[in-house]
């Protein structure tokens, strides 16, 4: 654990915390930006821009810890690279969104807390973080969490950033676990409807084969099976003989499984570009659910348990059949954006969001109507 | 902490009274023989498994169901009675010390289990069903619950949850929190609250991280839903010799750096090896430095593989033997030494303290050479045992009670352990929790800014404070008086405080 005094002396991180303060006393808005690719997804974008862009850099990798430890402001890219050369990788596969030379950023990697298609498998944003040092909005610097995966001193409030939208803080630095990436890896598909494509999945999944990532769409299922080589390669024998499954070669399926973890895949991308796109809908419930009651376009992901919707159906019938299946809907993507794009809270928890606000960010400079229009 | 006032006798009497108008208003929601204000009958729970620490509280309750915890805290709420909860009480930490005007709240009753779900692989249980009764539930599906602290035999789930619990195998297969899916819980005021979800994610703020090891101080957890793993088909375990603690920590971080992820990965020092030898005769190498057990499970195929790979890179990186287990039989044999690492050191000593820390795995050769100094320092034996996998060491220090000033050496070289690990870059605790046994040490882990935002986000959950007050965040009050005590960067040795 780094000395708590060691950080003043990073000009960019002062910048930052200057910024917060002037915010905290004048009691005005801050808009956190790291890349800005994911600027479509969430509330409104309210108050002036906090460039977190300019906090960038690896503080310290190391392999045999399986931990790597960045600035907010590093580069996707730029990590992912880094963690390639050593065999390791980012295994909840954050998306990468953003074109025209934008670039995602670790720390709105964490913020955002949006996972791809191995999450099922793996675990998602805020199972690999390990600790961060996030900026409040007392402008104090504090660092939970390590770089140790056991650890249990004190609250775990790293973790509670992943996902948080930036309105707890600013997230200047974090450390993720980074496990090797798999021996093998192979794609099959077969053709079947949704019921059965779920069926199978659970299954296969009660075979103990190494699935690691599934999705289904229109009456065609695919999945990805990773691990050791013998097993991956006896995995793919065994649904090929009990399924007739057919395997896609290897840039095929990156190139589809990349498709679906950076939205590129025709599924997402087709629709966006319209004058009045149909709003997408990310429904997230028990993998075993049947197929939900909603009509439109749906891709299936997650063994079940990520479904995504394209329908202009009202937000309270979505919602009430996602509450119904034990989940919650949420809207992924609309034009114009969406007033309220989650599920609304229970009463209890309601407050506890809004004190956990009032105990990072009382002054409520942070992203505000981010997450909730009421945070 | 003190008794309840004894010698003084009005505090006394203010105590009685209390106990007497908290009884009579929980014995509105509660029968009779749910709660229990004798000093005989509520002495069983004046402690948890660090028996140093004891406190009568004012009553204990012990509910039956859901609802009547419930009414339990709206009642304690009320009259702003302080409420500590406790599982099965074998915190480590003292995390299940009653308050001295506080109601233990007892869940041990809440123990059925609710549904095992084979196609979703999810079970949820009551807070009260022990951990390994998860796994008895799952077993005829082919399922376990991965998370498999020591105490498993006889820890609550809700206690697992209150203190993130790890295991041998939590870096394949994660913490508590990892392995965790949604909580049903009742807040301070008694309301009914849920963290997580049945799916794999909530809206909102991601709340299960911070109720997930927070020592019973945000809400009272009654329901866990937990995910199964499928149970591996196989293990088999590989038993290395080292001729020296160096190699033997440059094969551990040789072992990940290959890309391989154990099931599970010790180490014993030489002096433990020799301690459990002489306890369960397993042909442990005595003229190892150090003793590396590396376990693989999976699919036959995975566990060829995997113990294949793991073999050549403990060769490559030194070791003078490796026997690997050929069956389930020789596979329990090698693991019986680790498992009985505490009795076979209570055999060679009156009395151990177990040091719980974690260091970054690359540390673990430093930190043994700074406890072999430490040894010499304080005139006092420690043997190790090290969860090489994810860098969480228990030192055990032998030392006899009954001399007085041992006790007090083994304190200073207790702190000292820790001390050195927050500054080899870990942390304090790695999976026995704060309690009360390290408060002083979070006055040097973290900063006063810090630990007041910990303090905020508690009055977040619990605005009264009343859920397990004065555990585990160290007051800006009591990290100045400790403050004052330090000549240098050392810890306090807690003289005072006995130790078992």
């Amino acid at each position: 654990m780094t000395p708590h005094t060691d950080r003043a002396a990073d000009p960019a991180l002062q910048r930052l915390v200057d910024q917060v303060h002037t915010a905290q006393a004048e009691g005005s808005a801050l808009l956190l930006r790291g890349g800005g690719t994911k600027d479509f997804y969430g509330g409104a974008l309210t108050g002036k821009p906090l460039e977190v862009g300019e906090l960038r850099g690896i503080c310290s990798y190391e392999p045999t810890e399986m931990v790597i430890t960045a600035r907010a402001g590093t580069p996707l890219r730029e990590l992912e690279a880094a963690l390639s050369t050593c065999g390791q990788h980012l295994a909840f596969e954050p998306p990468r969104f953003g074109a025209m030379g934008a670039q995602a950023t670790v720390g709105g990697m964490v913020a955002a807390g949006l996972a791809g298609p191995s999450r099922a498998a793996v675990g998602g944003v805020r199972d690999f973080v390990l600790g961060a040092c996030v900026l409040n909005g007392h402008g104090q610097l504090l660092r939970f969490g390590g770089q140790v995966v056991k650890n249990v001193a004190g609250y775990d409030a790293s973790r509670a950033f992943a996902g948080s939208m930036g309105v707890l803080g600013v997230i200047c630095e974090v450390s993720l676990k980074v496990p090797p990436i798999p021996a093998a890896s192979s794609t099959v598909e077969l053709p079947c409807e949704q019921a059965e494509a779920l069926r199978l999945i659970h299954a296969w999944r009660r075979a103990a084969l190494p699935l690691n990532a599934s999705a289904w769409h229109r009456e065609r299922l695919r999945v990805r099976l990773s691990g050791a080589v013998a097993a991956v390669r006896s995995a793919v024998q065994k649904l090929t003989e009990e399924s007739g499954v057919r395997a896609l070669d290897d840039d095929e399926a990156q190139r589809y499984w990349d498709g679906l973890r950076d939205h590129g895949e025709a599924f997402f991308s087709d629709r966006s570009e319209r004058a009045n796109p149909v709003p997408l809908w990310r429904v997230s419930v028990p993998s075993n659910h049947p197929p939900l009651d909603l009509a439109g376009e749906t891709l299936i992901e997650w063994g079940g348990a990520q479904r995504w919707l394209f329908s202009n159906a009202p937000a309270e019938k979505i919602r009430e059949v996602a509450k119904r299946a034990g989940g919650h809907a949420s809207v992924f993507r609309a034009h114009p954006r969406a007033a309220d794009f989650l599920a609304p809270l229970p009463a209890p928890l309601e407050c506890i969001h809004r004190a956990l606000k009032q105990a990072f960010d009382p002054a409520g400079i942070f992203n505000r109507g981010r997450l909730y229009p009421w945070l | 902490m003190n008794g309840q006032g004894q010698e003084d006798p009005r505090a006394a009497a203010v105590w009685v009274g209390r106990q007497a108008e908290v009884l009579e208003a929980l014995g509105k929601v509660l029968p009779s023989s749910a709660l229990l204000h004798r000093r005989e009958e509520t002495v069983a729970y004046e402690c948890d498994a660090l028996t140093a620490y004891r406190q009568a509280p004012l009553l204990v309750a012990i509910p039956e169901s859901e609802a009547q915890v419930a009414e339990v805290l709206r009642v304690c709420h009320t009259l702003r009675v302080p409420v500590v909860a406790r599982g099965a009480g074998t915190s480590l930490s003292g995390g299940a010390l009653p308050h001295s005007h506080g109601v233990t709240l007892s869940l041990a009753r809440l123990n059925r289990i609710l549904h095992v779900d084979p196609v979703s692989q999810t079970a949820t249980v009551e807070c009260g069903v022990r951990n390994l009764a998860i796994s008895e539930a799952a077993a005829p599906y082919g399922l376990f619950y991965a998370p498999d602290p020591s105490s498993q035999i006889a820890c609550t789930i809700g206690g697992n949850v209150a203190e993130n619990s790890g295991g041998v195998h939590c870096l394949k297969y994660g913490l508590t929190l990892h392995n965790v899916l949604c909580l049903k819980a009742y807040t301070v005021e008694g309301e009914a609250v849920e963290f997580g979800s049945q799916a794999l994610d909530a809206p909102g703020l991601d709340l299960l991280p911070l109720v997930v090891g927070s020592e019973g101080m945000l809400a009272v957890v009654t329901q866990v839903t937990v995910r199964l793993t499928p149970t591996p088909q196989l293990a088999r375990c590989i038993m290395a010799s080292f001729g020296d603690i160096e190699s033997a920590g440059a094969a551990v971080a040789n072992i990940i750096a290959e890309g391989i992820v154990p099931a599970g990965l010790e180490l014993m020092d030489r002096p433990m090896t020799a301690a459990v030898e002489d306890f369960v005769h397993a042909g442990y190498d005595l003229q190892a430095a150090a003793i590396l057990l590396c376990e693989s499970d999976g699919t036959a195929e995975e566990v060829r593989e995997e113990i294949d790979r793991m073999r050549r890179v403990l060769e490559r990186s030194g070791a003078t033997r490796l026997e690997v287990s050929s069956d389930e039989a020789q596979r329990l044999r090698f693991w019986s030494g680790r498992k009985n690492a505490f009795p076979a050191s209570g055999r060679i000593s009156p009395d151990y303290m177990c040091m719980d820390s974690t260091i970054p795995r690359k540390r673990l050769a430093e930190m043994l050479r700074a406890i072999e100094r430490m040894e010499r320092k304080y005139g006092l034996r420690c043997v190790n045992v090290f969860h090489a996998g994810d860098g969480n060491l228990h030192p055990l220090i032998l030392y006899d009670a009954n001399k007085a000033e041992e006790l007090h050496r083994c304190e200073l070289f207790g702190a000292e352990i820790l001390e050195t690990s927050v500054h080899l870059g870990g942390t304090v605790t790695g999976e026995h929790g704060v309690g009360v046994e390290k408060l002083n040490s979070m006055c040097v882990q973290f900063s006063p800014e810090e630990r007041e935002q910990m303090f905020a986000i508690k009055r977040a959950f619990d605005p009264a404070e009343l859920l397990n007050p004065g555990k585990a965040i160290p007051t800006l009050h009591r990290c100045a008086e400790y403050g004052k005590m330090h000549v240098h960067r050392g810890l306090m040795p807690f003289a005072e405080l006995p130790r078992f």
